[in-house]
């Protein structure tokens, strides 16, 4: 009989799995055999920690040990060292970048300091195949509760009483959306839970699907029973394989424990969940596009109203949740409305997920209450600016979001803040630059993904936003006049006054809030001909400087259109019309005289 | 599986699993709870530290006490060996050496559970590197 | 009903509950433009996935605009269709949608009657600041139908009635983004899909993107060879719409124009095919007949109901789509085969002239016909029945180009005897004709009595699927009709459930029947110009001094001369057909 003394828990994870957490748990279950301590410690594969900058992650419990970048063929020193002679293995605790000190607990470690995890709760906690786990957790409690002592309509309340809004980007309050779908009577009604995660870079949803399967399940079933549907279906792209897999084997343990099936908890209650697949398309995270995925149809959206509210999935009446807004739930009801609606700010309530991405230390999944500044969460738990550059802007709201500069920086991070300061929540994306980044650059490549994305069912986003990239691509190649930029703002305006749905009306908000907020880097490109961050290689130039140049004419004779001119021991000079850019020069100068401006 | 048909069930269930996320629950915040540290290099291990550490661990289960059982390098008391560091919450740690399994029971019984002062206290000599 | 009160323009308005921004306008002399948005009344097909976003209006209170054909009024909205925002953004839109298309105005086929056209010309659009890449496809060039897609703003009409209306599934919206246009799946060849070339696609389609194989010049080169004899035979929807592309009002017969303009043209004889419409209802008529007196007496190997065969759109759907009941419907040649037959049989006999040197051209409203010509089994040694089909469209430019001033022409006559026809013949170009036409002929055989009064009101009208009974002397004959195909396929389930009570069913590919076909001139979303046209029909059937085809002399001669008797062998080898497995085969061997 196992009694375990101590737990191992390996981040299984998509991003540490691409690193070989696999292996490493295998490695570690094995030494751990070898030494005769199977029955003493326990290896376990859970979700993401969120700390993905440093995977695989390994954690030790009970001594809350938090070992990063772990190697498959590390797990031999981690048994020999801590496990069997309690030491801990130094080069693979977490070192604080400014102290460059060793952590080795995570509560110490500014990543996880500012942190407060409700719908990450479980992620990196519990065993995701294990429904044991998650029950030990409080699991299907709330599920019970809402079964056994609430009525439907009781439900209902205590989610609006929480002031839970849609995570998934549109912030609809959660409680009102059950109570208009509940309202609509009908034979047959469904849950759907919005999988269909598309903004570059964010995977929170991934990783709860992953890390905590249940969560989602339990809460579906919680909002079928407050609706009136004894039918879900999660819509969830079939580029997350992981969690496709994790979620079946979750739905079949519920199943055989009778949580999902007929009469859950003994009570009259029917409720079951199937999965559609996605391909992937960004718009269909758009409700009405996805539903007409799941109904076999092209993934384009179609006029609100009818809100599929009403008239959704197979004409039912249809609610729609994301899945972060999901995982809220169980714990809303676990621990009462109060207690949510004391976190966060006045109109939104809570935490919520942000994926870090770009220019930053510690890229990752973080939670953090609403109400939490963008410098906490970018110097502080984000750790700050890579190899301590300078912070130039932060993207939120993936492509549909807009990007906020250093005056935003003491923003208290909620929905009604961040559209105000012309950006948005989204699901969650949060893109860090620098000042090595050109922001004009930085808008068409959001442009890229928004016209590979377009649907191409309304004129304004099919043809403007291409539109609009064609424009930016002009200015990044330094053909732009500045009559390009008075076209690019109207364009956009239209595009966002006009287009059908939120892929459309939100595209353009990159380029208008780049606008906005780095005029002058447009200037530069479209007046000067010039890139300040040196990004747009069209605009690059190289000069010599006459201090260092010595005249030994290697460039000269090196450049391949004959552009450098100068006699020998006198200072060249390279004639910026001719010059193709291509860095002979440079490479070949031994004095260090070639420059890019 | 068994199917669970009722809020009773369920708690059954939680009651039963509950007891092997324990030691992960309380590692999440160890200061509130008892901490308890066995000293288990190749001396500890040599006394029968692994044996007293179990004892630890099967008393507490069994009494319901919330504690946090970890293994620690060597602390020096290599003469006292097995050796225990008990921390409680608010109190300064205390170790104890000679520890064998009806010892570990009477730590449990006397100094955790009443607060009574057991034989054996070695006085601390270093200061931790953690508590710095 | 529930009344809602709004502003528009700074105008009180009154609409009933439900009613869009765009018809509230409508209805105060507003006139909101648009361009996607297609409501064909009397049919109620509506197209608005409000995806072009012209119509877009500003709506007090909203973040964005809101397109005015798809946004249901709400109790005080107050709505601005031309401020400043709205204009601008009107027109941006309509800069973008002409950055991606093509600026060849002057050579499309659709120049003058292409509503993307009107559009820039009405909103004055004189440039275009957004130039930029443009979508370019591969062009398909179909028996009958012409997909130049560069053109394609869209709009899913098309998609809309070949999905919706049609049920044939052939079009629909593929790629995504910028390269997002309407084809058959995987982009395959409208030919190899399991388009019926209905034409519906073309009939709504605003731009040039969809257009009729044009066979002018084939008429042309025909009509300027000396060793050809040349004959025309004109579909009978053919002189109840030809008027309009000369700016006659819709619903003008322009029958005897019409045969003054062929003769003009040069044709050596103008025919009708109400002629061969006559023959038809000989065939089908007694076909019929023959069924339901077999299954009367008990026989219970007797396949009904029968189902009419004369519309080629209709006979390429169930080859389609329900093969495995190709046995059902009559084995009847179409109007248009049927005097193919006899005119390259009969009547070059007559004339003494070689097959081979006779050409046989239809005008037909219709551009399935354009396919059922070039079909083998309507062939004789290569040489086909008839050669040429042209479509109304096509008929008007031809007369057009041939500088004929087609309102000053004189009335003129058919020639014979292919020229002489009954109003049952004329029938044919509406929906529930046909079956009509059948049921005269019919009542008289089956009774043996005169019919008195020939109008069978109860066959009449627009509506989609409608039963009706005739008694024949106290039997009671069950008759269905059933227009659009999306309407022909329930009526085909039911048949395949076993379901159908129906000794006889009608059934034409177009909504309104032939009147309403794919190669008729435009409607532009005007259903009231399908009624005239099918008041038009009906008016030239009471003008008819014969009204039942087996009272057409000239028919009754052919079956003297040459045929024999209906269902003859002879009559059987010209006459009538059979039909392929096009589901199975992917396309019909005729072996």
């Amino acid at each position: 009989m196992a009694n375990y003394k101590m737990h191992l828990l390996v981040c299984g994870g998509t991003g540490c799995r691409a690193s070989q957490s696999d292996q490493l748990f295998e490695n570690l279950k094995n030494t751990i055999a070898e030494k005769g301590l199977a029955n003493d410690v326990q290896v376990i594969t859970t979700g993401c920690f969120g700390f993905c900058e440093k995977g695989p992650i390994v954690k030790v419990m009970p001594d809350n040990t938090f070992y990063t970048q772990v190697a498959p063929q590390d797990a031999s020193e981690i048994v020999n060292e801590h496990i069997i002679k309690g030491r801990k293995v130094n080069r693979l605790l977490y070192i604080n970048p400014e102290t460059e000190e060793h952590i080795a607990d995570s509560k110490h470690m500014g990543f996880y300091r500012k942190q407060l995890r409700i719908a990450l709760r479980n992620c990196g906690f519990i065993d995701p195949e294990n429904i044991n786990e998650y029950i030990a957790r409080d699991g299907y409690a709330a599920l019970a509760k809402c079964l056994s002592e609430m009525t439907p309509q009781q439900v209902i309340e205590e989610m609006k009483k929480s002031g839970l809004r849609g995570r998934g980007g549109g912030g609809f309050p959660t409680g009102m959306k059950w109570d208009i779908t509940s309202q609509s009577k009908a034979d047959q009604k469904y849950v759907v839970c919005n999988a269909d995660e598309g903004d570059p870079g964010a995977f929170m949803d991934r990783s709860i699907m992953e890390g905590d399967p249940h969560s989602v399940i339990e809460a579906m079933a919680i909002c079928g029973y407050c609706i009136g549907a004894s039918k879900g279906l999660v819509y969830i792209r079939a580029e997350y394989p992981l969690a496709v897999e994790r979620l079946k084997i979750a739905m079949e343990q519920a199943r055989q424990m009778g949580l999902l099936g007929d009469n859950i908890f003994g009570t009259s209650f029917n409720f079951d969940i199937e999965i559609r697949y996605g391909a992937g398309a960004f718009v269909c995270g758009e409700e009405t596009a996805l539903i007409h995925s799941m109904e076999g149809l092209r993934g384009e959206p179609t006029m609100k109203p009818p809100f599929p509210s009403v008239s959704g999935y197979m004409q039912a009446p249809t609610n729609v949740n994301n899945v972060e807004t999901f995982a809220n739930v169980p714990v809303i009801i676990n621990k009462g409305a109060e207690w949510f609606a004391s976190i966060g700010t006045e109109k939104s309530k809570g935490t919520k997920v942000f994926a870090l991405a770009g220019k930053i230390n510690n890229v990752g999944l973080i939670e953090v209450p609403m109400g939490t500044t963008l410098r906490e969460v970018i110097f502080e738990i984000g750790g700050g600016i890579k190899g301590g550059k300078k912070f130039k802007a932060v993207q939120t709201g993936g492509p549909s979001g807009g990007c906020l500069t250093e005056k935003h920086l003491d923003i208290a991070i909620d929905f009604d803040s961040l559209t105000a300061a012309g950006s948005m929540m989204g699901s969650g994306g949060m893109i860090v630059m620098d000042e090595d980044d050109c922001m004009v650059s930085m808008a068409k490549f959001y442009l890229d993904f928004t016209v590979e994305e377009s649907c191409g069912k309304c004129a304004p986003c099919r043809v403007g936003n291409k539109r609009l990239n064609e424009k930016l691509e002009k200015i990044c190649s330094g053909k732009g006049t500045r009559e390009d930029i008075d076209l690019l703002r109207n364009l956009s305006h239209v595009i966002k006054d006009a287009s059908l749905c939120g892929l459309g009306q939100t595209s353009p908000n990159p380029v208008l809030s780049t606008i906005d907020n780095f005029y002058d880097e447009y200037i530069a490109h479209v007046v000067d001909k010039r890139c300040p961050s040196g990004q747009c290689k069209a605009l690059l130039q190289y000069h010599i400087n006459p201090d260092n140049c010595v005249g030994c004419t290697a460039c000269a004779r090196n450049c391949p259109v004959n552009a450098i001119t100068g006699e020998r021991k006198q200072v060249h000079h390279i004639d910026q019309s001719t010059c193709i850019k291509c860095g002979a020069c440079m490479e070949k100068c031994k004095f260090n005289a070639v420059f890019i401006k | 599986m068994e199917k669970i048909k009722s809020l009773a069930d369920l708690k059954k269930i939680k009651a039963d699993v509950e007891g092997k996320m324990n030691l992960r629950e309380r590692s999440e915040n160890p200061e509130q709870l008892v901490q308890i540290k066995v000293a288990m290099a190749t001396c500890g291990i040599a006394s029968g530290a692994k044996a007293v550490m179990d004892q630890l661990i099967q008393t507490l289960d069994k009494q319901q006490i919330p504690a946090v059982v970890t293994q620690t390098g060597c602390m020096g008391y290599c003469y006292a060996e097995p050796t225990i560091e008990v921390k409680k919450p608010g109190s300064e740690p205390v170790v104890f050496g000679y520890v064998d399994a009806a010892k570990a029971d009477e730590i449990v019984e006397k100094y955790i559970k009443n607060n009574e002062l057991v034989d054996g206290i070695i006085p601390v000599n270093y200061e931790n590197i953690e508590r710095k | 009903m529930e009344m809602i009160n709004l502003k528009i323009d700074n105008k009180n308005v009154q609409v009933e509950k439900g009613t869009t921004i765009l018809n509230a306008a409508k209805s105060i002399g507003i006139k909101i433009p648009t361009l996607c948005y297609l409501h064909l009344h009397d049919f109620n097909i509506t197209n608005k996935p409000a995806g072009c976003r012209i119509c877009v209006v500003e709506v007090k209170g909203r973040r964005n605009l809101a397109p005015a054909c798809a946004t249901e009024c709400v109790e005080g909205m107050e709505i601005n269709t031309h401020n400043i925002r709205v204009v601008n953004a009107r027109k941006t839109v309509l800069e973008l949608i002409l950055s991606d298309h093509p600026a060849d105005c002057l050579i499309c086929a659709k120049s003058g009657d292409c509503e993307l056209q009107t559009l820039a010309q009405e909103l004055g659009v004189r440039e275009i600041p957004y130039q930029g890449e443009q979508s370019i496809y591969r062009k398909d060039t179909s028996p009958a139908i012409i997909r130049d897609v560069d053109k394609c703003i869209m709009c899913r009409r098309c998609e809309m009635m070949c999905n919706q209306v049609q049920s044939v599934g052939a079009l629909s919206a593929v790629n995504r983004g910028f390269m997002s246009v309407v084809a058959p799946a995987f982009e395959m060849n409208l030919e190899d899909s399991v388009c019926t070339y209905c034409g519906q696609c073309v009939a709504v389609c605003p731009t040039g993107a969809l257009t009729e194989v044009d066979n002018t010049n084939n008429v042309i080169r025909a009509l300027a060879d000396p060793t050809k004899t040349v004959v025309v035979q004109t579909a009978p929807a053919v002189r109840a719409a030809l008027g309009e592309e000369f700016g006659f009002e819709a619903g003008s017969l322009v029958t005897g124009k019409m045969v003054s303009a062929l003769r003009t043209l040069g044709f050596d004889k103008v025919f009708d095919t109400d002629f061969s419409a006559d023959l038809t209802i000989m065939e089908e008529g007694t076909e019929l007949l023959d069924r339901i007196s077999r299954h009367l007496k008990g026989d219970k190997n007797v396949k009904l109901p029968i189902l009419t065969s004369c519309c080629p759109g209709w006979v390429n759907f169930f080859e389609h789509q329900f093969p495995e009941m190709k046995e059902i419907p009559s084995t009847a040649r179409s109007p248009q085969q049927m005097f193919g037959a006899i005119a390259k049989t009969y009547l070059a006999q007559k004339l003494g002239v070689e097959r081979e040197n006779l050409i046989v051209v239809s005008i037909m409203p219709c551009l399935a016909k354009k396919y059922e010509c070039q079909r083998e089994e309507f062939s004789t040694n290569g040489n086909p029945d008839v050669d040429f089909s042209i479509s109304t469209r096509e008929l008007a430019r031809l007369i057009k180009q041939s500088n004929i001033d087609f309102n000053a022409l004189p009335e003129e006559d058919f020639d014979s005897p292919m020229g002489e026809s009954t109003g049952a013949g004329v029938i044919f170009g509406t929906t529930g004709g046909v079956i009509e036409a059948a049921t005269r002929t019919a009542y008289e055989v089956f009774t043996g009595k005169k019919l008195e009064n020939v109008e069978f009101h109860q066959l009449r009208g627009m509506e989609w699927i409608r039963e009706a009974e005739v008694d024949f002397d106290g039997t009671t004959i069950k008759i269905g009709i059933a227009h659009g195909l999306g309407n022909a396929r329930k009526l085909l389930e039911d048949i395949k459930k076993g379901k159908s009570h129906f000794h006889a069913i009608e059934i034409m590919a177009c909504p309104g029947g032939c009147i309403g076909g794919g190669g008729q001139p435009l409607h532009h979303g005007n259903t009231e110009i399908l009624k005239a046209r099918q008041r038009a029909i009906y008016r030239e059937d009471e003008n008819k001094t014969i009204r039942k085809s087996h009272e057409n002399p000239y028919i009754q001669q052919l079956y003297a001369e040459f045929l024999g008797k209906p269902m003859s062998e002879k009559a059987h080898h010209l006459l009538h057909t059979h039909y392929f497995d096009k589901k199975s085969n992917g396309e019909h061997h005729d072996k």
